[in-house]
């Protein structure tokens, strides 16, 4: 790598960093190169360089800027993702939640959401084995990017994305086929809310949550942050709340108001006795 | 585990005894239904079967049909690894006994993730 190319790469780690909060290594540049070449040809540009050039330059639109922040930070993900947090929502939490509360509103949080498929697959649960609870579940997805919410809310997928972790059988009966790609059924997208949300800035009014799934996004943020977010979701988790983050995400040593809690072979984080709002 | 790789084309077996293989599976293969049904009549050892629907001779479908009509293969796990996408194909073979189904094209993935909804990814 040249000089001029360790400069870039900075420069839009920087970038990132200042608009999402989201820390991005040294190892994560071919994120850079792969994410923002196509951005580049797309917006005109002769080359990635051209393009950070522009940046640099002050030339480029807040719209491009915003683009090249919502390009790197776009994430991975499938429908039932890792399986195990699904498993542990079906056979634990929404039982105990309906034992304790059989007639209340149960409202989930899926952010970070991306493309929709973890809300999609928490919906598909909801109407497959608690029926009772489907017109009193409340389901809001958030995420930065606002043209992955706008491919979330089109709720349109690949025959590559549907193939991913999707029972069969769920395909046949909550999904239609247009040409080559399958459109969530509209029983299934009404039940999920789509907003634009920066976790790292001051969130919008969000209502007292029973369940949080918040997965594979604290990695990427610096301590600080990751701390921030963990308090900003204590004032929002019900005292009988369920957090649920990635496999290879935790509470411990970031904020001692959370206890892990088994499930199956998965773990969630519940608000412990004295920490209680 | 051990898993039958039911499929006429030889590239397609390949690339999924690689996946397989690579995720811990001692892998077999057959290139039809027929070759397939007298397989698991000669052995006992298979948990799962991947099968094509399109083949000469014996069929997916029918090879479905027949394996579930015997009763000694009930626990064995069966998906469809077919180019056949139509909701009322999938449907079909969910009916006729298939407990996943993968649409070619594929990835390494979706194979993976299919078998862990199955709960029979090797440890």
């Amino acid at each position: 790598m040249n000089a001029t190319c360790a400069s870039d790469f900075n420069y839009i780690r920087e970038l990132v960093r200042r608009h999402s909060a989201i820390v991005l290594e040294a190892d994560k540049d071919y994120l850079i190169e792969t994410r923002l070449t196509p951005l580049a040809r797309q917006a005109g540009f002769a080359s990635l360089e051209a393009l950070i050039a522009a940046l640099r330059a002050n030339s480029a639109t807040s719209t491009l800027r915003n683009q090249v922040v919502e390009a790197i930070t776009t994430h991975e993900t499938s429908f039932f993702r890792d399986f195990h947090p699904f498993e542990a929502l079906k056979t634990t939490v929404l039982p105990e939640l309906l034992a304790k509360r059989s007639s209340s509103n149960v409202t989930i949080w899926c952010a970070a959401c991306s493309s929709g498929q973890e809300p999609f697959s928490i919906a598909m649960l909801v109407r497959e084995h608690f029926p009772t609870l489907r017109n009193r579940v409340r389901i809001i997805a958030t995420d930065l990017s606002g043209a992955i919410l706008a491919r979330a809310k089109e709720g349109l997928y690949s025959q590559i994305e549907v193939n991913r972790g999707l029972p069969a059988v769920l395909l046949t009966r909550y999904f239609q086929r247009q040409g080559l790609q399958w459109r969530i059924r509209p029983e299934i997208r009404q039940m999920v809310e789509f907003r634009q949300n920066n976790l790292a800035e001051s969130w919008p009014p969000i209502p007292p949550l029973d369940i949080v799934f918040m997965r594979n996004i604290l990695i990427y943020f610096d301590l600080g942050t990751k701390k921030a977010i963990l308090a900003k979701i204590r004032g929002v988790l019900k005292s009988s709340g369920y957090l649920f983050l990635g496999s290879s995400e935790t509470t411990l040593n970031l904020d001692a108001a959370f206890e892990p809690i088994s499930m199956g072979k998965s773990v969630c984080y519940k608000l412990r006795q004295n920490q209680m709002l | 585990m051990a898993v039958l790789i039911v499929d006429d084309s030889k590239a397609m077996r390949s690339l999924l005894r690689h996946i397989l293989k690579g995720a811990g599976f001692e892998v077999f293969e057959a290139c039809d239904g027929q070759e397939a049904l007298d397989y698991l009549q000669r052995t006992h050892e298979i948990n799962l079967v991947l099968v094509d629907w399109d083949m000469p001779g014996m069929d997916g479908y029918a090879f479905l049909q027949a394996v579930r009509a015997i009763p000694v293969y009930h626990q064995l796990r069966l998906m469809m690894v077919t180019a056949e996408s139509e909701i009322e194909q999938i449907s079909r073979a969910l009916a006729a006994g298939a407990d996943e189904y993968v649409m070619k094209p594929f990835t390494r993935d979706a194979v993976l993730e299919k078998l862990n909804l199955l709960g029979i990814l090797p440890d």
